[in-house]
This record gives structure tokens, C-alpha cells and sequence, in this order.
């Protein structure tokens, strides 16, 4: 009961991208076609789910017994670096029909806020290890229903007269904004 | 002259948030209020210059193939660094910027300047540079804030400036009024550029 709470609240209430603001670099950087915006998507939600189990487990066996935790922001950075670049390897090795399509996005993942943010907020939330689990890959989650929502809107976008000043980033922004209005229905929703 | 010039470049002409787009999480995330904005600008600020000018200082030494995992750890440093800093001295900042704090580490901007500019110049044009560039993402910071702040609070700087019965728009201080204040923004600044050339 507990984990799906976590879950919604993740995907739906508190959704990463929308009322959050992580992730929003790729979110308008990779968003411009639903193909490419799901295989970004995936790869965060894999790496998301990684980097939560494996930051938890050096902040509990490796900073609290030293009590070095204001080394945390290091820490972490360097185990999300150390692990994109693993899982590129391992893919690149094992499937290479999967690297062919989560390839490129991987490199960019190191510098996605969501990864390290959902990292921070998991050892302020003093979740146990399952609980991270699920934080991390709903957190993916909630960036995968964002950004693909996102670029089907997009889409329409390129295509569609927008004034001059307006063009490319701005109005993706506002468009952004509607959307994000729209999560706010769910605001409520989980007390 | 050159160092002026290294100054003045972040703060107009290639304004990160800006110009570039470039740092947009802090951005939307941190601007409910003047003060939070220019907090986090100031942050960013000292972050930038204290990479830029270790990072120039050791290009020479730091081999090409694991220069990015180096530049993460000196960014992640001196973010240690200003964190504590912020915990110490101003505990209310600490608290209104939350993980956004930690999170300067992957602001794009810093990356961005580690590598485009500090990788390739003199310490002294680096230290400006991130002078210009925290000053220019501060600015941009400050006059998303102020927009959201007075115009979704009533306030400015926290101080009350309409009368006891304006109503506040809430929803600019909420996520929605981020991303349509930053979009309204960018397109002005478009505009204004725009109708410079012609």
C-alpha cells in the first residue's frame, strides 16, 4: 500500500518534470520527435532505478559508517557517472540492438538532474532500500509520461503558424505550462 | 580590454539562461521569490568561478580522454564547498533551495563553461568569464523572479507593494507560472534582439 502511494505520488502528484523542474534539459532538448523521446525516456527510467538502489547503498554501508555524509554530492555524482558508463558497456556487449537505440542518449544521462535529484531525495525522504527502488524507477517514470506526452505535443508544434519571437523555445515553454496546469488536477489526489 | 570583454559576454550578449538556454532546472525551480533567485545566482556564481579558474589552472596536466570525470570532481567541490557555506551562514536559503543546492553540479552551465571556455583560456579570462556568466544567469534569474513574485505573492523582495486587497495570482508562483513566465521571457528577449538587427 505504501509502495504504490510512493508510486502515484511520483508519477502523478509530484511529477518530476512538470511540478519538480528535474530533468528539464532533456525535456526540451530530446522531445522533439516520440520516437527519440521514448528510447531518452527508457534509459533514464533504467538508469534512475540503478543509480537510486546503488546511491543507497553507499550512503548507508559506505558515508554513515565513515560519517562523511557532506561528501554525499561527490559521492554520488562520481557513482552515477561510473555506472552510466558501466551500463553503456554492459548494453554495448550484451544487446546490440538495444545500444543502437539507447546508445546516444546514454552519455547525456550523467548530467540529467532527475538522476542525481532522485538520488538526494531518496536519503532526505529516509526511504529503505524497496522504497527506493520504487521512488527511482516511478521517478523514471513520471519523466517518461512527461516527456512522451510532451513530444507528441511538440509534433504539432512544427508544423502549426506560431509568431516569429515565439518560435522554438518559447513556445514549447508555454506549452509546457498548460501541461503542467493540467497536472496540478492530480494535486489532492494523495494527502 | 580581452578581460572586459570575457566579463561583459555572459551577462548580454550570451546570457546563459537567456541566450543559450542552458541551466533551466534551477531556473524555473528556484524563482518563486526574488531572494531564492538571487541566492541561487550568487551560488552558481562562486561555483563558476572557482571551476573556471582550477580547471584552466590544470588543462595542461589532465589528460583528454578522462578530462570530464576530473571537471565533475572539482565542480562537485567547490558545490561541497558552497553548501556547507549556505548551511552555515544562511540556514532560511538552505531551506527556501532545497536539493536544488547539490544539484548546481549538474547545471549545464558550469559544464558548459568548463568546457567551452576555461578548457581553453588563461586562468585570469576564466575567473571573468565565470564572473560574467554567474552575473548573467543571477540577471536572468532575478527578472524571472520578479515577475512571478510580485504578479503570483503580491510582493517584492518580500515586501508587500499593492494594497491590502490585490489578490495575488497564485498560479504564477506555482510550476505552471514558471515555465510561462521563462517562455514570456525568452521571447521578449528574441524580440528585442530582433528588432536590434534589422
Amino acid at each position: 500500500m505504501n509502495l504504490l502511494l510512493i508510486l502515484l505520488s511520483v508519477v502523478l502528484v509530484n511529477n518530476f518534470v512538470l511540478s519538480r523542474f528535474l530533468g528539464i534539459c532533456p525535456f526540451l532538448g530530446v522531445s522533439k520527435k516520440v520516437e527519440t523521446a521514448t528510447g531518452m525516456s527508457l534509459a533514464v527510467t533504467f538508469v534512475m532505478g540503478l543509480a537510486s538502489v546503488m546511491t543507497w547503498l553507499v550512503n548507508t554501508f559506505v558515508l554513515i559508517p565513515l560519517d562523511i555524509e557532506y561528501m554525499q554530492t561527490i559521492a554520488f555524482i562520481l557513482v552515477i557517472a561510473g555506472l552510466v558508463q558501466f551500463v553503456e558497456m554492459v548494453i554495448k556487449k550484451t544487446s546490440p540492438t538495444l545500444y543502437q537505440a539507447l546508445g546516444v542518449y546514454l552519455p547525456l544521462i550523467t548530467t540529467n538532474c532527475a538522476v542525481l535529484g532522485v538520488a538526494i531525495l531518496n536519503i532526505q525522504s529516509n526511504f529503505n532500500l524497496i522504497e527506493t527502488l520504487v521512488n527511482g524507477v516511478g521517478g523514471g517514470l513520471s519523466f517518461t509520461l512527461a516527456i512522451v506526452l510532451f513530444a507528441g505535443v511538440r509534433e504539432r508544434l512544427e508544423t502549426s503558424p506560431v509568431p516569429k519571437a515565439l518560435e522554438g523555445f518559447p513556445v514549447a515553454m508555454i506549452a509546457a505550462s498548460l501541461f503542467s496546469i493540467a497536472f496540478l488536477g492530480f494535486q489532492g489526489l494523495i494527502k | 580590454m580581452s578581460l572586459y570583454k570575457d566579463f561583459s559576454n555572459g551577462i548580454i550578449k550570451e546570457n546563459p539562461v537567456l541566450r543559450l538556454v542552458l541551466g533551466t532546472c534551477p531556473t524555473l525551480a528556484v524563482t518563486t521569490a526574488v531572494f531564492n533567485g538571487i541566492g541561487m545566482g550568487l551560488a552558481a556564481t562562486a561555483v563558476l568561478v572557482g571551476s573556471n579558474l582550477i580547471i584552466s589552472l590544470i588543462k595542461k596536466i589532465v589528460p583528454n580522454e578522462v578530462r570530464i570525470p576530473v571537471y565533475v570532481i572539482v565542480i562537485a567541490s567547490f558545490v561541497t564547498i558552497v553548501q556547507m557555506l549556505i548551511k552555515a551562514y544562511s540556514p532560511e536559503l538552505d531551506k527556501q533551495l532545497g536539493i536544488f543546492i547539490p544539484l548546481i553540479v549538474v547545471n549545464c552551465i558550469i559544464f558548459a563553461r568548463a568546457e567551452s571556455f576555461a578548457a581553453k583560456n588563461p586562468p585570469l579570462n576564466s575567473i571573468m568569464d565565470g564572473i560574467g556568466m554567474g552575473l548573467g544567469f543571477t540577471l536572468a534569474l532575478v527578472i524571472i523572479s520578479t515577475f512571478r513574485e510580485v504578479l503570483g505573492a503580491g510582493t517584492f523582495f518580500g515586501m508587500q507593494i499593492f494594497g491590502a486587497g490585490f489578490k495575488p495570482a497564485l498560479v504564477m508562483i506555482l510550476p505552471p507560472g514558471g515555465f510561462l513566465v521563462f517562455g514570456l521571457t525568452i521571447a521578449a528577449v528574441n524580440k528585442l534582439t530582433a528588432s536590434k538587427k534589422a
